[in-house]
Formats: C-alpha cells, structure tokens, sequence
C-alpha cells in the first residue's frame, strides 16, 4: 500500500519500488499483531488467502513464479499492484478483508497507529516524518500559537444573516 | 432473573437528539434515564493521540455496502468527537422535493419557523462567528483561491469557546482543553443537575409495550464491557411513560425495525430514504510556489502554506451555490475541512481509479501532505440509503475496536451523482486555474462514499409512506415514542447538520413534555437555556 526501499539486498518481501521506508518499516506487522485489533491469529489464513490469488493472477496472466518465495513476493511489483487493485475493487470476493488489511498497513505508515503519536515523533516514526507531521509541544500536546494569516482574504455572499449563516 | 425498573422519560442516546429533551424533561420535573452504548469520557481522557485505543474508543467507522460513516459512542454522541462548524440551514432545503415530487418536509417547517429554535440552542451552546483573524491558515488559503476565482467565501461560524482554543486540530478526539461546546459542557450537565441519570456502556437492543398499568414502553438494554465492547456483561430492563428515541441516524432505525414484530408494527419509512448529507470529499495538492506567486500569501518567510495540520478543522467556505433559483440537486457548499491522517489512504494521486490510491505516486504525494487542502462538498442526495435486516444486537456488527459493519446500503442515484459531479467541477474550478492545485475525489473503490452526518433514517414528514414521524417527532401510530436525532432530519441540508438536529429537538421538547403530562406526569415545559 505504501511502498519504500528494501531493507536489506536480499530482501524480497519488500519490492523497493519507492525511495524511503514505506508501511513494513513504519510498523504495519506490529500493528497487525496488535492484541487490542485481535487479528493476529488471522494473519497466517489471510496470507494464504493473498497467495492463492496471487497464484491464480500468475496462471492467468502467463508468470512464471519462483518457487522459492511465496506467490505474492514472487510477483513482479507492478503485478502486485494489479493484483492489489482488483483485491480491493468493490464487488470483489473477501474485499472487506482486504480494505481493512489495506487501511491498517496505511494507518501504521500515515499515523503509527500502533504507537502513541508523541513517542512516534521523538522516536522518528518513518512515515510521521515522511508525511511532515508536526512535532507537539513539550507536554505532548500540540497548540498553534500562529495559526492565522490575520487578514480578510475573500469577500463574505451578500446573502449571509447575522451570525454568519446563508440565506 | 433481572428487575425492570421504570421511570418517566427514557432517553436512548446521549448525543443533539437525547441530551436537549433530556435536559428539558428533567428540568420540568420528569425522572429522566439515559441509556448511552458509549463511554463517559472528559476533557482529561481526551489525548492527542493516534494510537489505537485511544479516540478509537470514542469513535466508530461503520461500513455499510456504498457508504461508509464515521459516528461517535460516547456520552455526548458525536457532538464529542465532532468539528463543531454551527451553520443554519438554507432556506431553500425547507421546500425540497427530491425524487418523490412532493415536498418532503412537514409544511409546518420552514427556515423562518425553525429560527427560533435555532437561536434557543445558540443560547445554549454559543456560536462564534470567526473573525478572519481567526480563520486558519487553510481557511485562510481556500478564501484566497475563492476570491481569485470570483467567488464568496466566509468564515465558518463554530461552536467553540475561540478564547480557550489552541488550534490544535485535535477535534476528533474530543477536546482536551474544553474549547470545543459539546453536550458534555452544556445540556448534559444540566439534565444531570436536574436529576437526570446518565448510564455509560448502555446499550438499548428493543422497545416493547409496558406491562405496568400507566407505563407505555418497555426497553431492554445490555449493559457492555468498558474494554470490549463486543462482551456483553449484563441484560435489564426500563419501563417509561415516554420514550425519546436518540441513538443517531445509523441506529435509530435498526432499533426500531428489531422492535417492529413487538411493537406491532412500525412505519414502513423506518430504515428507508438514509441520507449521507450528499457529503463528498475532495483532495487538493496545493503548489506551494503558486500560493506565493497566485495569491500573494506568505505565512513564515519563505513558506506561502504547509498548513494543512494547523488549526480548527474548518475554517471557510463558500455559499455561492446555494442559490434558491437554481434546480434541485446542483445546488452544494463547498467547505474548507482538515482530515486527520487515517483518512490519507483515501487521497487520489493518480488518474486510473483502481489503483490511484496506493502505491508510488500515491508515496509522493504523501511527502507534501502539509500542502494538501481538502474540501467538503454538501450536496443534495436523494434519500438512496436503505437498511437490511437488522443484526442480532445492537446497530451494526463490532469487528473490532470502534469498527463496524452495518446492513445500510447506498446506491447514489443519477440526481446525487449529478450534484457530485458539479461539485467536483467547482472545485477545480476554484482551485486548479492557473496550476493552483490539483484537486480529486476520495477515491471510492476502499471504503465506497464517507459521510460523518448521516440523516433521514426515520424521517418527520406530512406523508405517512415516505415518512416515519409526524410533524411532532412522535412515530407514527406509537403515541410518547419519540425520534429526535439526526434520523428525523428529511434531507440532507447542504451544510453541516448539527445545528439544525439540535434545533429540531428543541422544537420537538414542548410536544415531548405534553405527552408525557398526559401519560399522567407532573412535569412542565420551559425551562431556560442551559448555561
Ligand atoms: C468526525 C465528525 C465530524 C463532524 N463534524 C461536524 C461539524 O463540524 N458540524 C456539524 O454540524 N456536524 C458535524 N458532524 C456530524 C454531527 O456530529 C452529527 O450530525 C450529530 O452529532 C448527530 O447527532 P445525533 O443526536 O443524531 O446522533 P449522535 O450524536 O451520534 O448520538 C447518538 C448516540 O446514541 C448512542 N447509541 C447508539 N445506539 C445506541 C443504543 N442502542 N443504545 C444506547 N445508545 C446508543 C451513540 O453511542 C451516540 O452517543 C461530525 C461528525 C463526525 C463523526
């Protein structure tokens, strides 16, 4: 969902297919064995469930996969984005499931949902900063002291009522 | 064996709709209970945090089949987690007609017949008009982008406490610093005060008649687990001479069609003509060198913008498309709103729809997320929503913490696409001439279309087929059953409904008390605005 480098060389989980960390290193695993979401257990069967149609997404569109590593890794990673589009279409077989696996995996990268958001930022969560999140002040709460560019920038409808309401 | 105890007024829902009557019918001398499905939390629980278990606890995402809304479950209902922008209603929304052809509002509302009611609630809940000064940086950005294109804009009028906020763009999670006037600061406090008893992790499952001699209504209810709120930990009952049915628009009607074969029936509008308020969400990824060289803004030396984080969430918004004159479903408003980051996945990056969502370009796009803008479209819908059998308990089907799947459904007809479409068109309009911005829709494929103000599950109207309420609030053919939430509400509104929900509760509370009277209370109708 959020793509970024790989980790390591070797690694194929991970396609590298956008600079930076994406959702794997923002935590989406964590956040999926979180024990307060409760489906972590699931996990195993939803990863089957990805890799059969992965499987099926090769036979047929003629891809050879290696053996070696699971069908979804195996995939090239414009495949898998393919296979994710179609996953996730409405009308689609299991696409609950999937929306939700495709929001948790966002919601670990956009938000570190797995963590509290003020230890994120001193901890440099990747995707807090990749999205610029600003950092709370030091109690961690955050306060806007600037917030305004203090001027009238468009004229108010003639037909606005007291209170500021439309006609 | 559980007790069933009873009481006067039973109120379900503690949100606009139940804490405004049970204000006014426990200050009039009536025993009020309120059965809330949520958490009472305050202004100390209330963290600026995005962990899970945190707002999620206050918070519900309930995906039907189309359409997914956002609600609160909490004491104080989505008036909590709401963003507090206060608007009346436009005249014109008073005489829509729809698809049905006929008007769908009872003849006894109008605009001009509900202003008195809405200036009862602002003397309770002070709304403040926004000085400019006052508008955020991203209201301040859509008015510039307004004004350029030859469009109005104004400041949005909000029900905070302006002295006490910090900006923080935290609203979502209820406000830690009580800036924000949700019904945990006004009506609920002063129901309580007057008697009224509050019952946190409540959760009403059916009405039924009485059967104490004097009594009309019996409600059962579970009583929920305050870490689970799948586990149920204990069953009960209330009997009550009235019933003031409030549990919000997604639950209201599934409550009542669980209760149809005990209640002997129940209009055939209950859980038919659901509106999403026409509620449509686009996306701006805003150039930041054309906000310096466009429109001239600069709010730090050599930064035009960044400011999507920043402030109160709405700030401005135009209302030159509300024009009376102009034919029903093009009419919307266009409304500067911030989203916090777990909506990001929503966000459009690029043209082919089922996979501009994620992926690469979708990442950079992400990079500039303090230069997005994003705006709410209120359009008008066409009442397309309809609920499916309800489940076994409750509303909708907890899969987990504060997410939800629920039996509405939601299949925007050619007249709501219509008015999404000209939304979508000004939009652009306003904001990409000259490469200001480059606008998009929330993309529907994850989630279908969002709404955070569903409407019109169980409608008030003069026609007893296409309307479960009369013109009083009171459910057709159940007398001292009452609906007063956001359910009741016929159309959607083309602003932001809290106001008007509010009101019409206001308006509903004279009725509510005569009916209890003659259900053999002593109770009154008049007590002053809640300060
Ligand atoms: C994030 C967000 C932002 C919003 N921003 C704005 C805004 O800026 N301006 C605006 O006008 N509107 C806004 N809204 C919409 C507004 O908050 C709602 O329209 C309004 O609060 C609805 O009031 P209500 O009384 O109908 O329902 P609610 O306030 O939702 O109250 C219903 C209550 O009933 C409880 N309940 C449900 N089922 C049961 C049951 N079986 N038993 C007992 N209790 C039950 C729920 O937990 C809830 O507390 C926003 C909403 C959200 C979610």
């Amino acid at each position: 969902m959020v793509p970024g480098e790989k980790r390591y060389g070797q690694d194929a989980a991970i396609a590298g297919a956008a600079p930076g960390p994406g959702a794997v290193q923002a935590g989406a695993v964590e956040l999926l064995n979180l024990p307060d979401l409760g489906i972590g257990v699931l996990l195993p069967e939803l990863a089957l469930l990805v890799n059969t149609r992965a499987l099926a997404f090769a036979a047929t569109h003629g891809r050879v996969l290696l053996p070696t590593q699971p069908p979804f890794v195996a995939l090239r990673f414009t495949d898998r984005t393919v296979l994710a589009g179609e996953l996730l279409t409405p009308g689609a077989p299991d696409r609950q499931l999937y929306v939700l696996l495709a929001l948790f995996a966002a919601a670990a990268f956009d938000t570190a949902a797995h963590l509290h958001t003020a230890a994120a930022i001193r901890q440099r969560h990747p995707g807090l900063a990749w999205i610029g999140f600003p950092a709370p002040d030091a109690d961690g709460l955050w306060r806007f002291p600037d917030y305004s560019y203090g001027r009238r920038l468009a004229s108010e409808h003639p037909l606005t009522t007291p209170g500021g309401h439309p006609a | 064996m559980s007790t069933t105890e009873r009481t006067d007024v039973l109120v379900i829902g503690s949100g606009f709709g139940g804490a405004i009557p049970a204000y006014h019918l426990a200050a009039g001398g009536a025993k009020v209970v309120i059965l809330e499905r949520g958490p009472h939390l305050t202004a100390p629980d209330f963290t600026h945090d995005l962990r899970l278990g945190s707002y999620t606890r206050i918070v519900d995402l309930v995906q039907g089949d189309g359409i997914t809304v956002v609600a609160g479950n909490c004491v104080g209902g989505s008036s909590v987690v709401y963003f507090a922008a206060s608007l009346r209603a436009p005249g014109f929304v008073f005489d829509r007609r729809g698809s049905l052809g006929h008007r769908l509002w009872p003849s006894t509302l109008t605009r001009a017949a509900l202003d008195p009611w809405y200036d009862r609630v602002e003397e309770a809940l002070p709304v403040a008009e926004q000085s400019w000064d006052q508008v955020p940086y991203p209201g301040g950005l859509f008015a510039a982008a307004c004004a350029r294109a030859g469009r109005s804009c104004n400041p949005v009028p909000v029900a905070v406490d302006l002295a006490r906020c910090t900006n923080c763009n935290w609203m979502l999670n209820g406000c830690h610093f009580d800036a924000k006037r949700s019904m945990l600061l006004n009506y609920l406090p002063a129901a309580t005060a007057h008697g009224a008893e509050i019952r946190p992790l409540h959760e009403a499952q059916t009405i039924a008649p009485a059967t104490t001699p004097g009594y009309r209504y019996r409600v059962s209810y579970t009583q929920l687990d305050a870490g689970d709120y799948r586990l149920p930990v204990g069953v009960g009952a209330i009997e009550a001479k009235t019933v003031v049915l409030a549990a919000g628009a997604l639950a209201t009607p599934v409550l009542l069609q669980r209760s149809a074969p005990l209640l002997g029936g129940v209009p055939r509008a209950v859980g038919r003509y659901f509106s999403g308020n026409g509620d449509r969400v686009s996306i701006a990824d805003v150039d930041e060198g054309k906000v310096r060289d466009l429109l001239g803004l600069e709010r730090a030396p050599g930064i035009p913008y960044q400011g999507f984080p920043i402030g109160k969430p709405i700030g401005s918004m135009s209302y030159d498309r509300l024009d009376a004159a102009t034919a029903e479903f093009t009419r919307f408003s266009l409304q500067q709103i911030y989203f916090p980051g777990i909506t990001d996945l929503l966000a459009q990056a690029t043209d082919a729809p089922a996979t501009s969502w994620f992926g690469v370009r979708k990442k950079e796009m992400r990079a500039r997320w303090p230069s997005w803008l994003s705006v709410l479209a209120m359009t008008e819908d066409d009442n397309e929503g309809v609920f499916g059998p309800p489940p076994p308990t409750g509303s909708s089907t907890r899969v987990a913490t504060s997410l939800c799947l629920s039996t509405l459904s939601y299949r925007p007809t050619a007249n709501t696409l219509r008015g999404w479409a000209a939304a979508d068109a000004e939009a652009r309009a306003v904001l990409e001439s000259d490469g200001l911005a480059r606008v998009r829709p929330w993309s529907e494929n994850a989630a279908g279309s969002v709404s955070a103000h569903p409407l019109a599950s169980c409608r008030m109207g003069d026609d007893p087929a296409t309307s479960a309420l009369d013109d009083r609030g009171e459910l057709r053919g159940h007398p001292g059953l009452f609906v007063t939430d956001g359910s009741a509400v016929p159309t959607s509104l083309c602003v932001n409904p809290s106001l008007t929900i509010a009101a019409l509760a206001e308006r509903a509370c004279p009725g509510i008390v005569e009916s209890t009277v003659e259900a053999g209370v002593r109770a009154r109708y008049g007590a002053p605005a809640p300060r």
